[in-house]
């Protein structure tokens, strides 16, 4: 609960919460970038930064015009959106079962905390020269490191909002009767959910960076695989146009993540709405 | 008149520490009664186990046929409970589970928020609510079920002393109306009085004052004949401590 509200500033204040990646009020988010935009277009036109050292923005939109053409573009980022999603799926999946079954059982919590807490410990990404050796550069590398990377924030912030419930909330909901069941849904579920949506989007994070690397040192396809091609042709402005979009598809994940969790947490007096 | 529950011989200790030390104490249905006594006496050790939320390590405790099985009786506490993701109608058919549902249960948990006078809050979300309002969802859901045991558990001790007046006044009025047995613990003597047609003392585990409140309702606060069984009952409570 308390990772929410420290965003507890931007989300009372805007109207439509929900809706607010869209609303003038996001847009406002948007004037910087452009205005960095701007500034590099203008300083690589009046040759301040040259162009092997940074391409122009047209340069690099020219690039990604000839791509998209091609459909190179088009079939990179599915690839890589598609790995994305996969591992994000398993990885999650996993980490949402074990972090749901550790907190409402404290058997299985002795038999499996330790040890996850040990791997939790080794940076996944340390695994990328065993993980080769297993899998060779198929797809298989990929999901494994995403799921990997992602089952941990997703595990660890289940685990923590279950165990997080008012313990008053749960005795007044065996008090009413409550089922089992309807105990999980109508109280542990709801209460555990802030803390879930923290962990959803800390593991949005790590699925790109993860997938990023991975695709770097090990593909022949996706974004990454694009990025290190034209590295070795010195094709800087392919380079540039990698980062930005996976800039873009990161940003577009957390903002799908967000309107989700306003849209759910619509009870947080953190995601209400002054209008009311 | 048929009793509603009693206690007969009840011990409960918890560890070494023997809170209760043979409760006796026979209820009819429909009275009013009052527990008062130091903090950590017990109060809230007895009324937990009048909810059947805890069981006593001796004595028996029987209640009433309209006050056996889960909704017989409700249990409110100091904190509303309320589910925070939940309506406020929502909240109230808490009250219903395995009673009602659906639209029936909505409606009901409509009328009995019109009892507490929130009857156009109902699809609001409890953190709006202030907190003599949380309160009072509260008392609708612990009622909706139609208990016919109510205990209450210091209900009123986080409210200012206005909200707590006016909490005061509606819990008098839906007893009456509704007819069930009230069981509340406080620490406020004058809100006892008010209340209660009668006002248990408890200590070192036993009923140390059985007292009848012998006045025609509504009570007024620091009306001469309250102020008078307050004194009785602040004499006992501290005669004893000076002693
Ligand atoms: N579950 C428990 N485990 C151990 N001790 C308890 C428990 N519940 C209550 N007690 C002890 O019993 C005594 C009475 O508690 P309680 O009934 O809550 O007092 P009151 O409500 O009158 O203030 C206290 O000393 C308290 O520490
Ligand atoms: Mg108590």
């Amino acid at each position: 609960m308390t990772a929410v509200t420290t965003e507890t500033d931007t989300k009372t204040k805007g109207r439509g919460a929900p809706f607010r990646f869209l609303a003038p009020r996001g847009l406002i988010g948007w004037v910087l970038p452009l205005i960095i935009v701007l500034l590099w277009e203008a300083l690589s036109r009046t040759g301040v930064i040259t162009e092997n050292v940074l391409p122009a923005p047209s340069e690099v939109l020219a690039a990604g015009w000839q791509l998209l053409l091609s459909g190179e573009l088009v079939h990179n980022i599915a690839i890589s959106t598609q790995r994305a999603l996969i591992g994000f799926v398993i990885g999650g999946g996993f980490g949402f079962a074990f972090g749901l079954a550790n907190g409402l059982w404290s058997r299985s919590r002795d038999v499996t905390d330790t040890t996850l807490q040990m791997i939790r410990n080794v940076p996944h990404l340390a695994l990328i020269p065993l993980v080769i050796l297993w899998f060779g550069i198929g797809e298989e590398a990929k999901i494994f490191l995403v799921a990997l990377g992602v089952f941990f924030p997703i595990y660890v912030n289940t685990l923590l909002g279950i165990q997080g419930i008012d313990p008053q909330l749960t005795e007044m909901g065996r008090i009413y009767g409550m089922s089992p069941s309807r105990l999980f849904w109508r109280v542990i579920l709801p209460g555990a959910l802030p803390a879930i949506f923290t962990g959803l989007r800390y593991a949005l994070g790590i699925m790109w960076l993860t997938l990023i690397v991975a695709e770097t040192i090990a593909a022949n396809s996706g974004l990454g695989y694009m990025a290190m091609q034209a590295r070795e042709f010195m094709q800087i402005d392919v380079v540039v146009l990698s980062i930005l979009i996976y800039a873009l598809l990161g940003k577009l994940a957390d903002s799908l993540a967000r309107l989700a969790e306003s849209l759910s947490l619509q009870w947080h007096p953190a995601f209400q709405r002054k209008d009311a | 008149m048929s009793t509603a529950f009693t206690f007969q011989g009840v011990q409960r200790v918890f560890g070494s520490k023997q809170v209760l030390r043979g409760i006796n104490l026979e209820v009819p249905e429909g009275q009013f009664v009052a527990i008062i006594g130091k903090s950590g006496c017990g109060k809230s050790t007895l009324l937990r186990l009048l909810a059947g939320l805890d069981q006593p390590d001796g004595g028996r405790i029987t209640r009433g046929e309209a006050a056996r099985g889960a909704a017989g009786t409700r249990i409110m506490f100091q904190e509303p409970r309320l589910l925070p993701w939940a309506r406020v109608t929502e909240n109230v058919a808490v009250g219903l589970t395995g009673i009602a549902q659906g639209a029936a249960a909505n409606a009901r948990a409509a009328d009995y928020l019109a009892e507490v006078g929130l009857a156009d809050r109902g699809s609001e979300w409890p953190s709006v609510l202030s907190g003599g309002q949380r309160q009072r969802v509260a008392l609708a859901r612990a009622l909706v079920g139609q208990p016919a045991i109510l205990a209450l558990d210091e209900p009123l001790g986080a409210l200012d002393a206005l909200t707590r007046i006016e909490m005061q006044q509606l819990l008098e009025r839906i007893w009456r109306e509704k007819g069930f047995t009230a069981v509340l613990v406080t620490h406020d003597v004058a809100e006892a009085v008010i209340l209660a047609d009668r006002v248990i003392l408890l200590e070192e585990g036993h009923v140390a004052l059985d007292l009848t409140i012998d006045l025609p309702r509504p009570r007024r606060h620091g009306s001469p004949e309250v102020a008078a069984y307050e004194q009785e009952i602040l004499d006992r409570l501290l005669g004893r401590n000076a002693a």
